[in-house]
């Protein structure tokens, strides 16, 4: 400890020194910036943020920390998405942290927190939105051609019917992307089997797989592209770009299935469509399904997790706590997003769209179950093979049953 | 040890002094040779001790013997990456190297339009990949892009880059626009160096223009076909940028080429001794193509181009 501490001491200032934070490079990341700005006036120790671009965000963390100049905190998805690292000796586990610290402990949504922890212990402290995944669609386009909002399977098909017949594509899908394919299967695997089935693949039961509901979604998802659900050439369309949201937007598709985010999308898009036009709903149940239709797939939230080689452990755990307080909240509900604090219920009406808010609150608080978006909650080596596995079976390049059996494979 | 040095010095000295004239001794290749052992050599070496290995890029590499090797020759998604690796390259060389050659002959004239015309071709080459790829995607968006305007008036279905042909025609087409300008000014340097007596004594002797084409400058520019086909074969089985912007190995797995399923298998999986693999057994083939090209074209035994010139 005293040979650390002389360590530690060398090279450094009379400064208390510096934290460095990984955090995912979007427009979210003014609200981190000041949250930092803000604990730096009062910490001997500071905290330099390095916003990194998001398509690079993953590869650029793994690399950094498999090397001497690995971040001290950094942003994460929880779950699978962190697996290697504890799995590495590389985070610091949190659980008595928060569990004997009343801000920690009562400051976050019980379930989200639990969301993000692996085997029962806590690695994370949330730091951002809720995202859940939900229907969007074009409130003009449903009025004209006299569509109910589907809520269930059949007025799902019965929709996609009138659309079709219509010249409209029923949904907007950016294929070329892979992973808003994989919505899909999360929710219909949801609806079909119910969210156990999943969490056993999470769980590291590689058979489950082969769990009859699991061929059941993908059967599903064969049908959906044979009817024509997603047009013709949703293989190259993506999301990064605005290809899919564009369709939504410019009428020329009904509905899009996508995580809550898309709202921020369209407003940034096409403000006066995502102001009067955009409607949203909870995903349909399907007919002889088990799973509860309030139930929801998606990213709970990000969290922020320690690294276990920081020399300054106890600054680091202080900074985490501060995503705790409210005007980090405020902060967070004046940029549209849904915090995952336990305060935030009324705090909603100050949202940019406080009904939105509202909702997309209500629907992650009522919901029986969460589940976390299968590309963060398995590990970077069963989540690859998955999206191209996911791909082919959109594609038409696989089948259901080709699908399974290539899942069931991966090592 | 300063007398020994001093003295190898003057030995060396006057060993060059001694008609070795034209041929610098081999201290004269070294900081070549070290920046190719360091950045070529090493990188290689370790790539092939990695393949050997189990590595996720946070815990040490794990010995594994054989394992990646065995996996790598019974890997379907291999199997596939290679063959569509092969299947661009040869598309990408059937198409660019007739223009190229042509492009080049024809440039190799000195007219003034010429030149100018030239540099206009040439602008492609100087654009970022990553530029052209995005470039080509804007354009190829099926509801926005110009492809969903013109297509079909050429009986295109503006899902290009959905469809598993398109997608693999698209990026050898991308890449084509992109490096021909590169081997059309290789065949106009190559062109240029032919004499211009053989087409005079071609002419006196009556020789239309396509005879003068097929009989003189097409010989004589074997050695620059060879050349420049080699360079397209690295090229193209080394092609990743374009799809990792444009297809994203995709739809399904249709234009995963062997690079792009490296990269995938490296830092998408993280499984980064089986990437290894997969790189080494890159490296081999493309050494293999060019080494068979480089020999049975005779441009190993530098055959000269002028005969009895």
């Amino acid at each position: 400890m005293v040979m650390a501490g002389v360590l530690a001491g060398c090279g450094s200032d009379d400064d208390g020194g510096t934290l460095t934070a990984y955090v995912y490079g979007d427009d979210a990341v003014k609200i981190q910036e000041a949250a930092v700005k803000e604990f730096n006036k009062t910490s001997k120790v500071k905290v330099k943020l390095i916003p990194v671009p998001g398509t690079e965000y993953v590869n650029k963390l793994r690399s950094a920390m498999g090397s001497p100049s690995a971040p001290d905190i950094f942003y994460n998805w929880g779950a699978g998405s962190i697996k290697p690292y504890r799995d590495a000796g590389q985070l610091v586990d949190l659980t008595s942290a928060v569990k004997n610290d009343a801000v920690l402990k009562d400051g976050f949504l019980p379930s989200i927190v639990e969301a993000g922890s692996l085997d029962g212990k806590i690695y994370g402290v949330p730091m951002r939105g809720m995202q859940p995944v939900m229907l969007f669609y074009n409130k003009t386009l449903f009025a004209e051609n006299k569509v109910e909002v589907p809520k269930t399977w059949e007025d799902l098909q019965k929709a996609i019917t009138t659309f079709k017949s219509k010249g409209i594509t029923p949904f907007a899908l950016g294929g070329s992307d892979k992973w808003p394919e994989l919505m899909w299967m999360e929710y219909l695997l949801d609806r079909i089997g119910g969210p156990d089935v999943f969490r056993k693949i999470q769980n590291g039961d590689r058979s489950a797989w082969g769990d009859p509901a699991v061929l059941k979604a993908a059967q599903t998802v064969r049908q959906l592209v044979d009817d024509g659900a997603f047009g013709k050439n949703f293989n190259s369309v993506d999301y990064g770009n605005g290809g899919a949201p564009t369709l939504l937007n410019k009428g020329k598709a009904a509905m899009h299935l996508m995580g809550s985010w898309e709202y921020s999308t369209q407003l940034g898009k096409a403000p006066k469509f995502a102001e009067e036009d955009l409607g949203w709903a909870n995903f349909p149940t399907v007919a002889g399904g088990v799973g509860d239709p309030a139930d929801v797939v998606g990213n709970p939230t990000n969290y922020w997790s320690i690294n276990s080689r920081t020399k300054y452990k106890d600054e680091a755990i202080a900074f985490l706590k501060t995503m705790a307080s409210k005007s980090y909240a405020q902060a967070l509900v004046d940029n549209g997003d849904v915090p995952t604090t336990s305060n935030a219920a009324s705090m909603l009406s100050g949202s940019p769209n406080p009904q939105f808010a509202t909702d997309q609150y209500e629907m992650v608080q009522k919901a029986p179950s969460f589940t976390l978006s299968w590309d963060q909650a398995l590990e970077s080596k069963y989540a690859t093979p998955l999206l191209t596995q996911i791909s082919k079976l959109f594609a038409g390049k696989s089948t259901p049953e080709q699908f399974v059996a290539a899942m069931k494979a991966v090592k | 040890m300063p007398h020994v040095s001093s003295y190898t010095k003057v030995r060396g000295g006057r060993k060059a002094a001694a008609g070795n004239v034209g041929r610098p001794p081999v201290a004269w290749a070294l900081p070549g040779i070290v920046f190719f052992a360091l950045f070529a050599i090493v990188p290689l070496a370790i790539a092939v001790y990695l393949s050997f290995c189990h590595w996720d890029g946070l815990n040490s590499p794990t010995s594994v013997g054989t394992a990646n090797w065995t996996r790598l020759f019974k890997d379907p998604e291999f199997r596939q990456a290679a063959w569509l690796s092969l299947l661009l390259t040869t598309i990408s060389w059937a198409f660019q190297t007739p223009v190229a050659l042509l492009l080049g002959v024809w440039a190799a004239g000195r007219q003034r339009s010429r030149a100018v015309l030239s540099a206009v071709f040439f602008v492609p080459l100087l654009l970022s990949t990553t530029a052209i790829a995005m470039l080509f995607h804007a354009l190829l968006d099926p509801n926005f892009g110009v492809i969903k305007e013109i297509g079909p008036w050429f009986g295109i279905d503006p899902n290009v880059l959905g469809s598993s042909t398109g997608a693999l025609l698209t990026v050898a087409f991308v890449g084509g626009w992109q490096f021909m300008p590169f081997h059309t000014l290789i065949y106009q340097g190559g062109t240029r160096q032919i004499p211009q007596v053989l087409y005079q004594a071609a002419e006196i002797d009556g020789a239309g223009m396509f005879r003068q084409f097929f009989h003189i400058t097409l010989p004589q520019l074997r050695n620059t076909i060879t050349t420049s086909s080699v360079l397209m074969i690295v090229g193209s089985l080394t092609y990743f940028d374009t799809v990792l912007i444009m297809t994203k190995g995709g739809p399904g797995t249709d234009t995963t080429v062997l690079p792009y399923l490296m990269y995938r298998t490296g830092f998408q999986t993280y499984d980064l001794g089986y990437a290894a693999a997969i790189a080494t057994a890159l490296v081999v083939v493309a050494t293999a193509l060019s080494l068979i090209l480089v020999r049975f074209s005779g441009f190993g035994n530098m055959r000269s181009t002028r005969e009895g010139m």
